[in-house]
C-alpha cells in the first residue's frame, strides 16, 4: 500500500486555479522535494493532502484511506512563521500541543503522552534544552522543535513546509541529514522548498512543480534546462541553470 | 483616609453598597485577568475593544425598556463577537475597518437611544466611566455566576485555546475545531467584558481586560505563572483603585485602571527578565541578551546518519 497517493488533483483558491491535474505518489522510505517558485502551490498541496482546503476534483488516499484532518497518520510541519513564537511556553509544553489533538477534553496529558514528548525530543536532539522558552532559541533549533511537534504523533506521513527558508546553510545541511535519517526509518517524507542545493543535497527524489507538476525523478535524470526555466521561470542565463548543471 | 477608615466603612451598614462594589470590581478583574491572558497573546486587543463598544445600543436598549442591563449587554456583544468571529476566519480580509465603521456606529445608536430616556445624562455618565453605587443586589450573584461558568470554560478548555494561540494551521491538521473554539473564546471575552461594565465603565473596561495580562507577560515566561498573575495584579488593582477612590472621591473605573497602570508601568521598568531598567543594568555584566544572540553549540545530529 502506498503511503501517499494523489490522482487528478485540481484546486481553486478565490475563484482562480492553483493546482490542475497533480499526480504524486509517495512510499516510505522515500525523501521527496517538492520544488517550485513562491506561488507555485507547494503549501496549497500540502494543505490539499492534510484535507484542510476544498478541492475541485481528484483523490488523496492516505495508506489506503481518504484523507482526514485529525484521523490520518501525517504529521505535519508548517512554515516557522505559523507558530507564534513569543508565547510564554517551553519547548517540552510546544512539542506536547502537538498532541492536543490526541488528549480528550477535559483531560490532562499522560505518562504516554509525557514518553512520546521526550521520544520526539531525543529524534531531534533537543532534550537538552527542554526546559527553554520557545522565544529563546535559534532558527535551527526552532525548526526541530516543529518537527519533534509532528514527531510527536509517532505519523507514518511527514510533510515538512519550507523547512530550509531562512537559514544558513551549516543550519540547513544538519536538518538534511535529520530529514534524510527521519525517511530511512521508514517514513514517507514530503519536504517543499524553493532552495534547489539543499534539496539535491538530501532528497531521493524532486518533484518540480508550478501549478501542475513539471517533472518528476531523481535529481540525476533533471538535468534539462527547460524544465528549470519551465518551473522556476528564469532565463537560460540565469545562475539557478548554472547550479543544476554542477550537480 | 486610613485604612481602618477604609475598613469601617465597608462594614457599615449605611454604606452596604460599598462591599457590594468592592465584590464586583474583583470578581470582573480576577476574570478579566484570566480571559486577557489569551487575548494578549493573541494579540486580539481590538476584540475586546470592539465588543465594549458594541454592548453599549444593547445596555441603552435594556435602560430604556428597564431592563437588566447585565443581559441587554450580554445579548449585543455577543452577537458582535459571532459577526468578527465569522469575519476573521478569512485571514486575507482586512477587517479592522469593516469593524471600526461598525462599532463607531453601534456606539452612536447607544448614545442616541439613551437620549430618548428622561434624566439621562446621569445614566450615561455611569455607563461611560462606571459608579459603584445603584448596583442591585441580584448583579452580584449574576456576575460572581458568569464569572465562574467563564473560569471553569477557561479550565476545560485551556490546552485547545493554547494549541489554537500557538499555531491555526496545525490545529486544524489535528482536527481541532479552530471556528468553535474561536467562537467559544470570543463569547468568553464579550462576557468577561460584560460583567466588568458596572463599576469600570464602557470606555476603560479594555484596560482590565489587556492591562494586568501584559504586565504579567512582562514578568514570566510561564503561561501557567501568568495566568496566575494577571487576575492577582487585576484584584490587587480593583482593591487598592476602590480603595482610593473612596478616599479621595475620584472616579472608580478610572482610580482602578491607573493603579493596574502604575503596576505595568513598573513591570516594564523593573521585570527580572524582560525590564528595561534591569535588562540595562545586566548588560556591561557581560551577560548579552542570551539564547538568541549565541545559540548553544551544534550538536552532532550528522551522527544519526
Ligand atoms: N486563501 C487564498 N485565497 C486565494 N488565493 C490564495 C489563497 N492562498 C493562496 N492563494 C494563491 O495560491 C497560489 C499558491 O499559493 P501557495 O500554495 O501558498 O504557494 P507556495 O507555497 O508555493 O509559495 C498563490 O498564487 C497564492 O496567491
Ligand atoms: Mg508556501
Amino acid at each position: 500500500m502506498r503511503a501517499l497517493d494523489i490522482e487528478g488533483l485540481d484546486v481553486d483558491l478565490g475563484g482562480r486555479p492553483v493546482l490542475r491535474d497533480i499526480r504524486l505518489h509517495l512510499d516510505r522510505g522515500e525523501l521527496v522535494g517538492l520544488l517550485g517558485p513562491n506561488g507555485a502551490g507547494k503549501t496549497t498541496l500540502l494543505r490539499a493532502v492534510l484535507a484542510l482546503t476544498r478541492t475541485r476534483g481528484g483523490t488523496v488516499t492516505v495508506e489506503g484511506k481518504p484523507s482526514r484532518p485529525g484521523r490520518s497518520e501525517i504529521g505535519y510541519v508548517p512554515q516557522r512563521h505559523e507558530f507564534t513564537w513569543d508565547f510564554p511556553i517551553s519547548v517540552e509544553q510546544a512539542v506536547m500541543s502537538g498532541r492536543t489533538g490526541r488528549i480528550r477534553l477535559l483531560r490532562r496529558p499522560g505518562v504516554a503522552d509525557w514518553r512520546a514528548v521526550g521520544d520526539a525530543l531525543d529524534r531531534v536532539q533537543l532534550t537538552g534544552l527542554r526546559r527553554r522558552p520557545v522565544g529563546e532559541l535559534s532558527g535551527g533549533q526552532r525548526q526541530r522543535v516543529l518537527v519533534a511537534r509532528a514527531l510527536a504523533l509517532a505519523p507514518r506521513i511527514l510533510l515538512l513546509d519550507e523547512p530550509f527558508t531562512g537559514l544558513d546553510m551549516p543550519t540547513q545541511e544538519l536538518l538534511g541529514d535529520l530529514f534524510t535519517s527521519l525517511a530511512a526509518e521508514d517514513r514517507a517524507v514530503l519536504m517543499t522548498t524553493h532552495d534547489l542545493v539543499a534539496a539535491v543535497d538530501s532528497c531521493t527524489r524532486l518533484v518540480l512543480l508550478n501549478g501542475r507538476i513539471i517533472a518528476d525523478g531523481q535529481p540525476a535524470d533533471l538535468q534539462d534546462a527547460e524544465l528549470w526555466t519551465k518551473t522556476f521561470g528564469v532565463s537560460e542565463t540565469s545562475p539557478l541553470l548554472k547550479l543544476v548543471r554542477a550537480t | 483616609m486610613s485604612i481602618t477608615d477604609f475598613l469601617t466603612d465597608l462594614l457599615n451598614p449605611d454604606l452596604a453598597f460599598l462591599p457590594k462594589a468592592l465584590a464586583i470590581a474583583v470578581m470582573s478583574s480576577i476574570v478579566c485577568g484570566v480571559v486577557g491572558c489569551y487575548v494578549v497573546l493573541r494579540g486580539m486587543a481590538f476584540i475586546g475593544d470592539a465588543v465594549a463598544h458594541a454592548v453599549f445600543p444593547g445596555i441603552a436598549v435594556a435602560f430604556v425598556l428597564q431592563g437588566s442591563l447585565v443581559l441587554g449587554g450580554a445579548v449585543a456583544g455577543v452577537a458582535t463577537a459571532l459577526l468578527i468571529a465569522i469575519f476573521s476566519q478569512n485571514r486575507r480580509v482586512k477587517e479592522d475597518s469593516i469593524i471600526g465603521v461598525f462599532l463607531v456606529g453601534a456606539f452612536a445608536l447607544g448614545i442616541v437611544t439613551i437620549s430618548q430616556a428622561p434624566g439621562y445624562a446621569g445614566s450615561l455618565q455611569q455607563f461611560l466611566f462606571g459608579s459603584i453605587t445603584g448596583i442591585p443586589d441580584r448583579d452580584l450573584y449574576v456576575v460572581g455566576g458568569t464569572g465562574l461558568v467563564i473560569l471553569g470554560l477557561v479550565l476545560a478548555l485551556h490546552k485547545e485555546f493554547v494549541a489554537v494561540c500557538l499555531d491555526r494551521e496545525m490545529s486544524r491538521s489535528m482536527g481541532l475545531s479552530v471556528f468553535w473554539l474561536d467562537i467559544v473564546l470570543y463569547v468568553l471575552v464579550t462576557l468577561a467584558v460584560v460583567i466588568s461594565l458596572q463599576t469600570i465603565g464602557n470606555i476603560l473596561v479594555l484596560a482590565l481586560l489587556i492591562t494586568p495580562a501584559a504586565a504579567a507577560r512582562l514578568l514570566t515566561d510561564r503561561l501557567g505563572v501568568m495566568m496566575l498573575l494577571a487576575p492577582l495584579i487585576g484584584g490587587v488593582a480593583a482593591t487598592v483603585g476602590l480603595y482610593l477612590s473612596w478616599s479621595y472621591d475620584t472616579p472608580v473605573g478610572g482610580t482602578i485602571v491607573l493603579v493596574a497602570t502604575a503596576v505595568f508601568l513598573a513591570a516594564w521598568l523593573f521585570a527580572p527578565r524582560h525590564g528595561l531598567l534591569t535588562r540595562r543594568w545586566r548588560r556591561p555584566g557581560g551577560q548579552e541578551l542570551g539564547g538568541d544572540v549565541h545559540p548553544s553549540p551544534r550538536p552532532a545530529l550528522s551522527q544519526a546518519k
